[in-house]
C-alpha cells in the first residue's frame, strides 16, 4: 500500500497578521488596535496581553469603531481596525467613505474572515461584496494577500504607507506560496508560474487553487501563467495587459461575487487596453447555500479541476 | 476676547454668512444663525489654536458635525485668519474649496470631513481617546445638530466616551428644535436631551446657546466625565422673520428679505 501523499501545511493567515502587528507595535508606540468585541476572532489576545491600553475595543458598534479610528489617526495614533469583514465594510460603509477615504485618514482597515470564511453561518456573515464596496472609494488601496507570508508583508507595508488601506484576510487555511522574505509592493502582481496558453489570476484563498489548476493543465500539455493579484486597487495594469497580449485568454477566480470584484477589475483593464476572451469565476450573484467555505468554492466551480476545465473551454474560444 | 467683543464678532460673522448665502443662492442659513455664537466663542476665546500652524499637534480639536452649516464655519475660519476673507465670495462656486460641507484636505482648520450626519461625534471620541493614550493635553469639542442626535451612531459614541472616561471631550448640541422637514417634536422627539445623556454617564449643562456669557462659561467648564452642553438656540437667530421657522432651514432670502435681515443684524 502506498504511503499517503503528504498534503502541504495549511496556515491561518490571522496568525501572521497578529504576530506581525504585535512585532510592529513593540517598535512603534503609536500603533493601536481598534475592534468591535472581536478580540478572539481577530486574534488580538496577544496584543491585548502586551499592550492592554492600546487595544481600543468599542464594543459591538461598527459605525463608531470607524469614526473612532479616524479620530485616533487625527490625534497621531496609527490605528489598525480589526473586525469581521462583512461588518467592517457593510455596516460602516458610509463611515469608511466619509471618515476614512474622503478624509484620507491614516487608518488601516483589516477585514478578518472575509469571503465565505464563515461558511455555514450563512450569507449575513459572508463578505462577498467587499471588493466592490471598497474599490470604488478613492484613496483606499484594496489588498487580499494569498498566504501567511504575503499577509505579514502587507501588514508591515501598511504601517509605513501614509494613508488608509483595506486588507482583506481570511481564516481558511492556505499553503505558503510566496518565498520567505517576500516584500509587499502595492499594485504589483506576482507571477507565480510561467505560461503562454492562458493566464489564471486570483488572490486571497483562490491563488493556491489556481496553482493546482495550473498543475492539472500542465498534465494536459497546457501551460498556464498564474498571477497573484493581491492589490485589486490600484491594479497592476501592465501585468494584466501583458497577460492578455502574451497568453490571449484570462481566467479570474475570487471568493467574492462576480459583480464588482477582482474579475470585474481585471476585465475593466482588458476591455480598455487588450480585449481577449475572459472567464470570471466567483459567486454568481446569489446568496450562497449552507456549506463550508471550501465546499462553497467547489460548489461555485472553483475546485482546481473545474478551474482547469474553465480554462480549457476558454482556450477553445480563443482559437475559434 | 471679552464677551462684548465676542458678541460684536458673532454679529459680523452672521452678516458675512447671510451675504454669502444670499450671493451663492444656497446654504443652510437657519442652522448657521443658531450655531454662530458657539463657533465665535470657540474660535475667538476657547480653542487653543494657531491659524498659521493649523496642524500643530497641541491644538484643541473642533469638529462641526452638522457639516451643512459649513458656511458659518468658513466665515469664522476666515475671520480668525485660517483662510483669506475674500475667499468667502467663492462659496459653492465651481472648483472652490468651500463647498457645501467642509473638507479637511482642502480647508485649513477643518479636522475631518462631515456632511452625512452622525459622523462627527465618533471621530471626536477617537480624537479625545488619542489624547488620553498619548498624554496630550488638547481638548476636543464637537457640535451636532439636535435632529442629528436621531442618528444611532451618536449613541454608540456616547456610550464609548463614558466607557473610555473621556473628561477631555465636550459635545455641544445645537438644540434649535427644528430639523429639515419639521420640528423635532413632530418628527422624532428626542427632547429632553439632558436625562438621556445623564443616563449614559455624561455631565450635562443646559444653556441659552445664543447668550455669549453662558456659551463661554459652559465651553470653559471642565469636569470628570464627558461633558454635554445642551445649547438651547433659535433657528435663524437674529433675523426676526427667520426665527423658529422650519422653512428657513435652507431657504435663501430674496432681495427685500436680505435687506431687512442686514438691517436687523446691523442694529442689533
Amino acid at each position: 500500500m502506498n504511503a499517503p501523499v503528504p498534503s502541504p501545511n495549511l496556515y491561518d493567515c490571522r496568525d501572521a497578521f497578529a504576530a506581525t502587528l504585535e512585532r510592529l507595535a513593540a517598535e512603534d508606540k503609536t500603533i493601536v488596535a481598534v475592534c468591535n468585541d472581536s478580540v478572539g476572532s481577530s486574534k488580538l489576545g496577544g496584543f491585548k496581553g502586551k499592550f492592554p491600553e492600546r487595544l481600543v475595543n468599542v464594543g459591538i458598534a461598527e459605525q463608531n469603531m470607524i469614526g473612532v479610528a479616524a479620530g485616533l489617526a487625527n490625534g497621531g495614533r496609527l490605528p489598525y481596525v480589526c473586525a469581521a469583514a462583512p461588518f467592517l465594510t457593510g455596516r460602516s460603509l458610509e463611515q469608511v467613505k466619509a471618515d476614512i477615504s474622503y478624509s484620507n485618514a491614516n487608518v488601516k482597515l483589516v477585514g478578518i474572515s472575509s469571503g465565505m470564511a464563515y461558511g455555514e453561518l450563512g450569507p449575513t456573515h459572508h463578505s462577498i461584496e467587499d471588493f466592490a464596496w471598497m474599490r470604488v472609494l478613492p484613496n483606499l488601496p484594496v489588498i487580499a494577500p494569498c498566504d501567511r507570508i504575503e499577509t505579514a508583508a502587507a501588514v508591515e507595508w501598511a504601517a509605513s504607507y501614509a494613508g488608509p488601506c483595506f486588507l482583506r484576510l481570511s481564516r481558511v487555511g492556505v499553503p505558503d506560496l510566496l518565498p520567505e522574505g517576500h516584500r509587499f509592493e502595492l499594485g504589483k502582481a506576482n507571477r507565480l508560474r510561467e505560461g503562454s496558453d492562458v493566464t489564471l489570476i486570483a488572490n486571497g484563498t483562490l491563488t493556491h487553487r489556481m496553482m493546482k489548476a495550473a498543475e492539472i493543465l500542465a498534465e494536459r500539455g497546457i501551460q498556464a501563467r498564474v498571477l497573484n493579484l493581491a492589490t485589486v486597487r490600484p491594479i497592476d495594469e501592465a501585468a494584466i495587459i501583458a497577460a492578455a497580449n502574451e497568453t490571449g485568454a484570462i481566467v479570474t477566480a475570487e471568493e467574492h461575487s462576480v459583480f464588482g470584484g477582482l474579475g470585474s477589475a481585471v476585465a475593466e483593464v482588458v476591455v480598455d487596453h487588450a480585449p481577449v476572451p475572459m472567464k470570471r469565476l466567483g459567486v454568481p450573484g446569489i446568496f450562497a447555500p449552507t456549506g463550508s467555505a471550501e465546499f462553497l468554492l467547489d460548489e461555485f466551480g472553483m475546485a482546481p479541476a473545474a478551474i482547469a476545465e474553465a480554462a480549457e473551454a476558454l482556450i477553445r474560444r480563443k482559437k475559434a | 476676547m471679552e464677551i462684548g467683543e465676542l458678541e460684536r464678532m458673532a454679529r459680523e460673522i452672521r452678516l458675512r454668512d447671510l451675504q454669502a448665502v444670499y450671493e451663492a443662492g444656497a446654504g443652510h442659513i437657519g442652522g448657521e444663525m443658531s450655531v454662530i455664537d458657539i463657533l465665535t466663542a470657540l474660535y475667538f476665546r476657547v480653542l487653543r489654536l494657531w491659524p498659521d500652524e493649523p496642524k500643530n499637534p497641541a491644538r484643541d480639536r473642533f469638529v462641526l458635525s452638522k457639516g451643512h452649516t459649513a458656511c458659518a464655519l468658513y466665515v469664522t475660519l476666515a475671520k480668525r485668519g485660517f483662510i483669506p476673507e475674500e475667499e468667502i465670495s467663492t462659496f459653492l462656486k465651481p472648483h472652490s474649496r468651500l463647498n457645501g460641507h467642509p473638507n479637511c484636505n482642502k480647508v485649513p482648520g477643518v479636522e475631518t470631513n462631515t456632511g452625512p450626519l452622525g459622523h462627527g461625534l465618533p471621530v471626536a471620541v477617537g480624537m479625545a481617546k488619542a489624547a488620553q493614550l498619548s498624554g496630550a493635553d488638547y481638548h476636543t469639542y464637537v457640535v451636532t445638530g439636535d435632529g442629528e442626535m436621531q442618528e444611532g451612531s451618536n449613541w454608540e459614541a456616547i456610550m464609548a466616551a463614558t466607557q473610555f472616561k473621556l473628561n477631555n471631550l465636550t459635545l455641544i448640541i445645537d438644540h434649535n428644535r427644528f430639523q429639515q422637514g419639521a420640528s423635532l417634536s413632530d418628527t422624532n422627539d428626542i427632547a429632553p436631551l439632558r436625562p438621556k445623556l445623564e443616563a449614559f454617564g455624561w455631565e450635562v449643562t443646559e444653556i441659552d446657546g445664543n447668550n455669549m456669557s453662558e456659551v463661554v462659561a459652559a465651553l470653559e467648564f471642565r469636569g470628570n466625565s464627558p461633558h454635554c452642553i445642551v445649547a438651547h438656540t433659535n433657528k435663524g437667530h437674529g433675523i426676526s422673520f427667520m426665527q423658529d421657522r422650519v422653512d428657513w432651514h435652507h431657504k435663501v432670502p430674496n432681495k427685500e428679505q436680505y435687506e431687512i435681515a442686514v438691517a436687523e443684524l446691523s442694529e442689533a
